[in-house]
């Protein structure tokens, strides 16, 4: 069957390989940001990645938070932006602000 | 995200069908929305999230000083092409990688057939026969390619019925016109007619198929982007 949605759809198959998986997820944006809210990113445990949530500006950043929440299973509020670079060492140069949300996917609940 | 609730929204996305789900952004609890279903789990939610979900743009909202992302699935885009000539297989791939579901629609098999067009949807049949069951929505896109009355005019009498939020016809200004002059005998207004981008694509000067097709797309795109930031999703 056709997939309309490419990276939801791998995350499902590295599941059925049983790997560990983390899904990031854009869910609000300030000013300006490459990508849209709910744009999304898989992660699995072999750091096979499909998607993305900036323009490649904070991706190396989620996904080693990705790697820590595989192993937690705790998700987390990730929040970048200028204004943020102290509790953040990356931001966007964009100018704007996101917040991305990580989950691992399965076997958490 | 529990490995059944991403089952169940990757096949409402396969289905076509619209899914949301809310994901408390502090501890990643999270609930399917069916607007159809309204329940004590939900109801908090739906009525918080209605007028986004209205929209049909995912957002974040506040319910009891907790934090929820609604994250709002929409149906796929689709393109429907009228006529599987040169240009359509170039403009399908180019549709697909933006994410549309693309069919294309030609009676002649010896053109439209998978070999020429692998992993689209082919009807065989005749415009008015195929989009008879097809519903045309507003996040359809109709575009007709052959140049030929017989196939473009009934794909663009059943578009201009329609919701569909983009119409193009392939040809020359002298093509165009000549069409327009058909669909007024056709009793067409010139406000309908006018919904129709002829010719088609945007001015990038293209030449080859190729180039055309990524016109086209273009088009699509910008008009797309458009009508959704006119908010009447």
């Amino acid at each position: 069957m056709k997939q309309f949605d490419e990276i939801l759809y791998k995350a499902s198959l590295w599941r059925k390989e049983n790997k560990s998986v983390a899904l990031a997820t854009v869910v609000t944006t300030w000013g300006s940001s490459p990508r849209p809210v709910g744009s999304q990113m898989a992660i699995n445990e072999d750091l096979d990645i499909l998607g993305s949530v900036s323009g490649g500006c904070i991706e190396g950043s989620v996904i080693s938070e990705a790697q820590e929440i595989m192993k937690t299973g705790a998700p987390k509020l990730l929040k970048f932006g200028v204004s943020n670079s102290d509790a953040w060492e990356v931001g966007l140069t964009c100018g704007g602000k996101i917040e991305v949300f990580v989950e691992k996917i399965g076997d958490n609940d | 995200m529990k490995d059944n609730t991403l089952n169940l929204v990757l096949s409402a996305k396969n289905n076509r069908n619209t899914i949301i789900l809310a994901t408390e952004l502090d501890s990643g609890q999270q609930i399917i929305i069916n607007n159809n279903q309204v329940d004590n789990s939900n109801k908090e939610i739906l009525l918080a999230a209605q007028s986004i979900i209205n929209q049909g743009k995912s957002d974040v909202v506040n319910i009891d000083s907790k934090r929820w992302f609604i994250n709002i699935s929409l149906p796929p885009l689709r393109l429907v092409t009228v006529g599987a000539v040169h240009i359509a297989q170039p403009l399908a791939e180019i549709a697909t990688i933006s994410g549309y579901e693309v069919t294309i629609i030609d009676p002649r098999a010896a053109f439209a057939n998978n070999k020429r067009f692998p992993n689209i949807n082919i009807l065989n049949e005749w415009p008015e026969e195929a989009l008879i069951n097809f519903n045309i929505d507003n996040r359809t896109a109709v575009v007709t390619l052959t140049h030929d009355p017989k196939l473009d005019d009934s794909a663009l009498h059943a578009a201009l019925k329609s919701d569909a939020f983009y119409i193009g016809s392939l040809g020359s200004k002298i093509t165009h016109n000549a069409r327009i002059a058909r669909l007024k005998i056709a009793s067409f207004s010139d406000n309908e007619i006018k919904r129709i981008h002829g010719p088609v694509g945007l001015p990038i000067g293209a030449r080859s198929p190729q180039e055309i097709a990524i016109s086209i797309m273009s088009q699509i795109i910008f008009t797309r982007n458009n009508f959704e930031n006119s908010g009447t999703v």
